[in-house]
């Protein structure tokens, strides 16, 4: 009989072990994927029951802390600054998920991951987001934008780091983060309703014409495939005629008179020769748009959602021998070209480091509560556009855009700035053109890299008043960095 | 009865032992629950401290008393599973926003409190396994009178949760199954002690392999007709898997023939196949195994939940009362272990297998050590009731098998299934006290012959 109770005993272990088997193999092979299941709102849930890790500046300003409250929650999400971070913040809400760094170091502001080994070494604590934002370059974008719709972008040269990142309108996340489903329901359908898209993230969600600012991809192009020199001359002319159009003809903001050297050109900002260089570019315009990432997949921001792509010339209609207009307006920045501020931002970039875009980011480092680094954000390229050597040309060309050109208003006696004005006509009859500012400063060794735009800010008739209107602001916030 | 032997002296100082780390366990579990919402003590730690200890101390003092040499490891394994089931239920309870389950902590405690009570008075009752044999018939006739009690139609049965196994009289509701199979393990031990050498020797030979005669195989097929009548009027896989699987066990160690583990295997296959077949109930049951994603709304929701319940423990477990658990359905009773699952992870879930393998060991032991066949009957089939069980719903909840509804013994919420559990193991104690006055020297089994009808001699 004991031998047969034996048997029966093993088989019971047996049953046991395949308990034990079952289990690990859920709770820990199986854990990671069932925990990302989208459908699992358990996980979601408690994201809101703990305390999350801050949100800081770089300078240690704390923008957006879990505050303890009564309600069964237990944790608030507060954002101290409202509107001011929240394109980099992004919120965190129980109804509408979450954005921006909220979503994207997510796993940090939770704390370890729990089914891993490590957690046992690791207790539970939640990390701190140090981001690469400037407090005072923030605060001084949007005193500059003040109540104009538009986006200032700012970038570190060495580490690729976002310095600023503001636009108007903006949203305040307190309200999408409140525990009053009734409450964030409310705002956010109505700012979903608001025709000025309040919650859009304009400065790397949203395209706009580049206008004149794409010049400086024309002018590297240019330079590159060897069609053209600094001083290679354009005719002083008002407009030139579009070939292949009958009749119609390419001007110079105001119908002015505009041309001379490529220095010149660019400095004033010639419609006009850079459509006749367009000309002598042909096709090496798309790749050269390419090669800044026009029409390539955008640089893995660590942001939610994504940045969105922006557009080269349009190369499905034809190539440049069956659409000349079409190279021509695109390499003033019209037409086909699309992109958003950062993007514009990253294409300054490529001048200052002397040739090189880096990989944008808005990490500087994860922090434990005691200051700790545990991660800090990696420096690295996203592409390599252009020679040292040209970059040095487009760099000067940049100064003369400020000393001499259409980008005085962005000069000051500090420092010198580099950079390049746009006034970029949207195609819609009777709307006034959006005003564009890139550049960098200082400009023999860059720190910082800037691009504002400011939407219907320009005025039709003037390529001046494009510099007038974004120029200032970029210079503002390069002085509150650099001043 | 027995005096206390120095084996016995060791184990209930060993038993006294294990009882301060079972106490520090469960109440310390409650106070980390607390801390998990606060700064401080719960202020009723005192009352859970007093009462933990003070049930313990009178299940010890009862086998001090009544059964000096069992095993010192039953007690203090049943003390911790069933304060981490309390513990579980507290603090599934305190988050419910339903009002109206608050007092069920307070009331699984004060069925501890009785299955305690139940613990000591089987003890003092059954003094010498063998004293059931008398009564054999008397479990059987009353065991299924239980077992199909929720049949009786209303106001006595009733149907809860699509399986009608609940039973009113009067005030009170209650689960006959969970006592029923106790009284049918003493049914089945006494008929197979009496018939085991029949059982074992009887045979008909088809070509090479020899074949009980089918009047021997009788019992067995009545068994399996027995649990096929509790699946398909009652609903409950459950309890008709673990009677059929309890009593094949016991008969393969009453005759040692391997042939009634194959034959109940076909009778097996065959009433699952008609089960899936024409039963729709375990059709759906089978089905959302398969695949719980189809249907995740609706029949695969509650293992959907579970697994993300589970999932989200991963090895260390979110910590007591920082998780989610209330968020699988019937998590107090079913899906208790998806809640230790989730707050106390792998390594909690794996730590509650263990401790059934403890007493499934501890239960075993005394099986095999005990020299009556009647006493290695009865523990074999108790301990079989305690694994199978063990295994049908925590192999469910985690999918490893399809889910069947029976309680997690000494874990789930349940009054029924507390005192049937602890009369189990009060009744494995008390072969256990047998099997360790004669450990070392098998005495040759002598077959207890009785009248026919016991209680009338």
């Amino acid at each position: 009989m004991n031998r047969s109770i034996r048997l029966v005993g093993f088989g019971v272990v047996v049953l046991m072990l395949a308990l034990v088997a079952q289990l690990s193999y859920v709770q820990l092979v199986r854990a990671k994927a069932l925990n990302a299941d989208p459908n699992n709102f358990r996980v979601s849930r408690h994201d809101f029951v703990h305390a999350r890790g801050n949100i800081l500046t770089s300078d240690g300003k704390v923008i957006a802390l879990s505050k303890r409250v009564p309600d069964d929650l237990k944790y608030l999400r507060v954002y101290p600054y409202k509107g001011l971070y929240a394109q980099v913040t992004g919120f965190e809400s129980l109804l509408y998920g979450a954005t921006g760094v909220e979503s994207s170091y997510n796993s940090a502001l939770l704390g370890h991951d729990l089914s891993t080994v490590q957690s046992l070494l690791h207790p539970n604590t939640t990390e701190n987001v140090r981001t690469s934002i400037d407090s005072r370059a923030q605060q001084a974008a949007a005193d500059g934008l003040a109540n104009r719709r538009g986006s200032v972008v700012v970038l570190d040269a060495q580490t690729g780091g976002i310095v600023a990142m503001f636009s108007n309108p903006n949203y305040d996340p307190n309200d999408l983060s409140t525990h009053d489903p009734a409450h964030a329901r409310s705002v956010f359908e109505a700012d979903q309703r608001n025709p000025a898209n309040p919650m859009l993230a304009r400065t790397y969600r949203e395209l706009y014409p580049p206008g004149s600012t794409f010049k400086i991809v024309t002018a590297t192009t240019g330079l590159r495939t060897g069609v053209v020199n600094l001083l290679s001359p354009f005719p002083v002319v008002r407009s030139i005629p579009l070939p292949q159009t009958n009749g119609r003809t390419l001007s110079n903001f105001g119908h002015e008179l505009c041309g001379g050297t490529l220095v010149e050109s660019f400095a004033q900002s010639c419609n006009t020769s850079f459509g006749k260089l367009a000309l002598d570019i042909g096709d090496a315009l798309t790749d050269g748009a390419h090669d800044f990432g026009f029409g390539t997949p955008p640089p893995p921001l660590d942001l939610a959602p994504a940045m969105v792509e922006s557009q080269g010339p349009n190369t499905a209609r034809g190539d440049f021998a069956h659409n000349e207009p079409a190279f021509m307006l695109d390499a003033i920045g019209q037409n086909d070209i699309v992109t958003t501020p950062l993007q514009m931002a990253l294409t300054a970039e490529a001048v200052a480091t002397g040739g090189r875009i880096l990989v944008p980011h808005v990490l500087q480092d994860i922090e434990t509560n005691t200051g700790d680094v545990t991660r800090r954000a990696a420096t690295t390229t996203w592409r390599t556009v252009m020679p040292q050597p040209i970059a040095t040309e487009l760099n000067s060309m940049m100064v003369q855009v400020v000393n001499d050109g259409t980008g005085t208003p962005a000069k000051v006696p500090e420092f010198q700035i580099a950079g390049k004005t746009g006034t970029a006509e949207t195609g819609v009859p009777g709307e006034q053109p959006h005003a564009w500012f890139v550049g960098f400063a200082p400009a023999a060794h860059p720190r910082y890299v800037v691009a504002v735009l400011v939407e219907h800010g320009g005025n039709p008739n003037s390529e001046v008043t494009g510099g007038a209107i974004a120029a200032p602001i970029a210079r503002q916030v390069l002085q509150a960095l650099l001043g | 009865m027995s005096t206390i032997t120095a084996l016995g002296r060791r184990r209930r100082n060993h038993e006294l032992g294990l009882g301060v780390h079972a106490i520090a366990i469960v109440v310390g579990a409650y106070i980390l629950l607390a801390l998990a919402s606060g700064p401080n003590l719960p202020p009723e730690t005192p009352i859970i401290l007093a009462a933990t200890a003070g049930l313990y101390l009178v299940a010890h003092l009862a086998l001090r008393r009544f059964a000096p040499n069992a095993d010192g490891t039953i007690i203090p394994v049943v003390a911790t599973l069933n304060g981490l089931g309390f513990v579980a239920i507290s603090r599934l309870v305190r988050d419910s926003d339903i009002k109206s389950v608050h007092h069920l902590a307070t009331v699984q405690a004060t069925w501890t409190a009785l299955g305690v009570a139940i613990f000591v008075a089987t003890l003092a009752i059954v003094r010498e396994p063998r004293m059931l044999v008398r009564y054999r018939y008397t479990s059987a006739f009353v065991g299924g009178v239980l077992l199909l009690l929720p049949l009786v139609p209303h106001p006595i049965g009733e149907t809860i949760n699509g399986a009608r196994i609940w039973a009113k009289l009067g005030p009170i509701s209650f689960q006959p199954g969970e006592l029923a199979k106790v009284l049918l393990v003493i049914f089945f031990a006494g008929y197979l002690v009496d018939r085991r050498e029949l059982l074992a020797e009887g045979t008909r030979k088809f070509g090479p392999i020899r074949v009980p005669a089918f009047r021997h195989l009788a019992p067995l097929l009545a068994v399996w007709a027995l649990s096929i009548l509790v699946l398909v009027a009652e609903q409950d896989l459950g309890s008709s898997l673990l009677l059929f699987s309890v009593f094949v066990a016991m008969l393969f160690v009453a005759t040692n023939r391997p042939i009634y583990l194959a034959g109940s295997a076909v009778l097996f296959g065959a009433g699952a196949l008609f089960a899936y077949k024409l039963v729709s109930h375990v059709r759906v049951r089978v089905d959302t195994w398969i695949d719980p994603w189809h249907q995740a709304q609706t029949g695969g929701y509650q293992i959907i939940q579970s697994w993300y319940a589970f999932a989200a423990g991963g090895l260390s477990g979110r910590g007591l009362g920082l998780g989610s658990p209330d968020k699988v359905p019937v998590a107090v009773s079913d899906f208790i272990l998806a809640a230790i699952g989730e707050e106390l992870g792998l390594l909690g879930t794996i730590a509650v297998v263990l401790l059934f393998l403890l007493l499934v060991g501890a239960g075993f032991r005394a099986a095999i050590d005990h020299p009556d066949p009647f006493a290695k009957l009865l523990a074999t089939g108790l301990t079989v009731i305690i694994g199978v069980q063990a295994f049908v719903i925590i192999g469910g909840v985690t999918r490893l098998i399809p889910l069947t509804g029976v309680t997690l013994p000494f874990v789930s919420y349940g009054g029924s299934s507390l005192l049937g559990n602890f009369i189990l193991i009060a009744l494995l104690a008390r072969v256990s006290d047998g099997a360790s006055l004669a450990p070392q020297q098998q005495q040759p089994a002598v077959p207890v012959r009785v009248a026919a009808w016991d209680g009338v001699s």
